[in-house]
């Protein structure tokens, strides 16, 4: 099988509009939960998100170009677009044609959808806009970047709620590992600030009414966030042919399904995935310094993630460095997996993890380093991204650091 | 005592778990019921459109028993029949 890196990074979210600005941002511990600012979105049970701040399409697109996608998959052109130039990689007619895209989402176009249901049910008119069903899709993001390349290789998206875009990562890995192409852009990406889709978030009383606040005793909920994160995926022996150096490499990947319950986490089944990306990886818990937890700051996740880090780490549980980075861009469901994996790609590269913040008091259920509230200079080799979803459907990926 | 807002509330109850009405009492436990808390979500949604109330997250926390779902609804239609101001 052959080796897998990771070499180039496009991030986009409510702490940086770019890879420099977020890593800036998860060196200084920023907070980017803010005011929705739709005044509209005033009306719910909790009033802060992590959006990202003045994001115009007319900056990144032409008004054509704009009008003909979602939101959502804006974002997951512009950070490819990043990802693709941070990669250095130039593309001639066989690797368009021979390269992948994978990218996760949870719920697509919906705030597109939203506003055509609105016209109709709400507001009488006869009809939608002829593009709601193309903007909807949640594959309008993979589509765009391969219109964007002329990327004509195998090009999908993967629906697994809050682990889609880790799995869309793990499948571009395994597509690259097992020789099926040598390029892949993965990752994902959500634009959830809907009224509707706000309004059903606010039905299942899992959001925070302040801040989101990881493992710390005090948690109230999460906070949800929008944005995306790509990578430029491709086997070692590219990446050296043309000059490239890696990020990371991308050492495992597990998955799991809990069988357990449609919303409930189970510490079980999270545990089986991390031992299969460690499996996967061919090292010893022994080897990982770093956990990217999925730490939503709900009251049930972050005991539920805690007791899987125990089951599968055992001793060495306690001597891992945990954090959670949604406390600063929320909870970005499909484009977390990706953002958290460019997170601890970022911690391997740099040195540093980056913290919990908002943590306020330990909680007796949660009882690992966290990394409170300052990040930590740490040279670690091995790093994990969690990622466990609504539905029981839970992704791990191993990245190693390539220093 | 079953007084009529008991048994809306207890009706709602069965109907939104599929179980047989005669199984759900007031004294009924969470456990007892196989009431889970995403049940517990699915059963206040009904409750709120039932007496048009809304039920605050914060007493959502605090709702570990049916008795406390009926008396919670209690307490809530009681303020809309008696407004304050």
């Amino acid at each position: 099988m052959r080796r897998v890196v990771v070499t180039g990074i496009g991030v986009l979210n409510a702490i940086g509009k770019n890879r420099t600005e977020f890593e800036q941002s998860l060196r200084e511990g920023r907070c980017g939960i803010i005011p929705l600012t739709d005044p509209a979105h005033r009306e719910f049970r909790f009033s802060n998100a992590a959006e990202v701040p003045n994001f115009n399409a007319a900056d990144h697109f032409s008004l054509k170009e704009a009008d003909m996608i979602d939101r959502f998959a804006q974002f997951a052109v512009v950070a490819a677009r990043e990802a693709v130039a941070h990669s250095g990689i130039e593309w001639t007619s066989d690797l368009r044609e021979n390269s992948a895209i994978v990218t996760g989402s949870c719920i697509g176009g919906q705030t597109t959808e939203d506003q055509g249901f609105f016209d109709v049910y709400k507001m009488g008119k006869p009809r939608v806009h002829p593009m709601t069903i193309p903007k909807t899709m949640a594959n309008g993001g993979a589509s765009a970047i391969s219109l964007e390349f002329g990327i004509t290789g195998p090009t999908f998206t993967i629906a697994t709620a809050c682990s889609s875009s880790a799995h869309a990562i793990g499948q571009a890995f395994h597509m690259v590992r097992s020789g099926m192409c040598d390029v892949a852009i993965a990752g994902g990406s959500e634009a959830p600030f809907s009224y509707g889709v706000l309004k059903a978030w606010e039905a299942m009383r899992v959001v925070s009414h302040d801040v989101c606040r990881p493992f710390s005793r005090d948690r109230n909920g999460m906070i949800l966030g929008e944005g995306a994160a790509m990578l430029v995926i491709e086997s070692y022996d590219h990446a050296q042919a043309r000059g490239a150096r890696p990020l990371a490499e991308i050492a495992g990947f597990g998955m799991s399904s809990d069988a357990h319950h449609i919303t409930q986490p189970s510490a079980e089944g999270a545990a089986k995935a991390i031992r299969m990306a460690l499996k996967d990886a061919a090292i010893a818990p022994e080897q990982i310094g770093y956990v990217n937890a999925h730490g939503t700051g709900t009251l049930v996740n972050d005991p539920t993630e805690t007791r899987a880090l125990h089951l599968a780490f055992g001793d060495h549980a306690k001597r891992l460095a945990v954090s959670s980075t949604k406390a600063m861009h929320g909870h970005t469901l499909g484009a977390a997996g990706a953002i958290e994996s460019a997170a601890a790609i970022i911690a391997l590269s740099t040195g540093i993890l980056p913290a919990t913040i908002n943590f306020n008091e330990p909680d007796p259920d949660c009882d690992l380093d966290y990394i409170p509230n300052k990040a930590r200079e740490a040279q670690v080799e091995y790093a994990l991204s969690n990622s466990f979803a609504f539905g029981g459907l839970n992704a791990v990926l191993a990245f190693k650091s390539f220093s | 005592m079953n007084d009529d807002l008991t048994q809306r509330v207890l009706t709602i109850i069965a109907e939104t778990q599929r179980k047989d009405p005669a199984l759900v009492t007031i004294d009924s436990s969470f456990e007892e019921l196989g009431i889970d808390s995403m049940d517990g979500v699915n059963i206040i949604f009904a409750l709120e459109n039932e007496f048009n109330i809304n039920v605050p997250d914060e007493e959502v926390k605090n709702i570990k028993s049916i008795r406390d779902m009926v008396e919670g609804v209690r307490r809530l239609t009681d303020l809309q029949e008696k407004p304050t101001a």
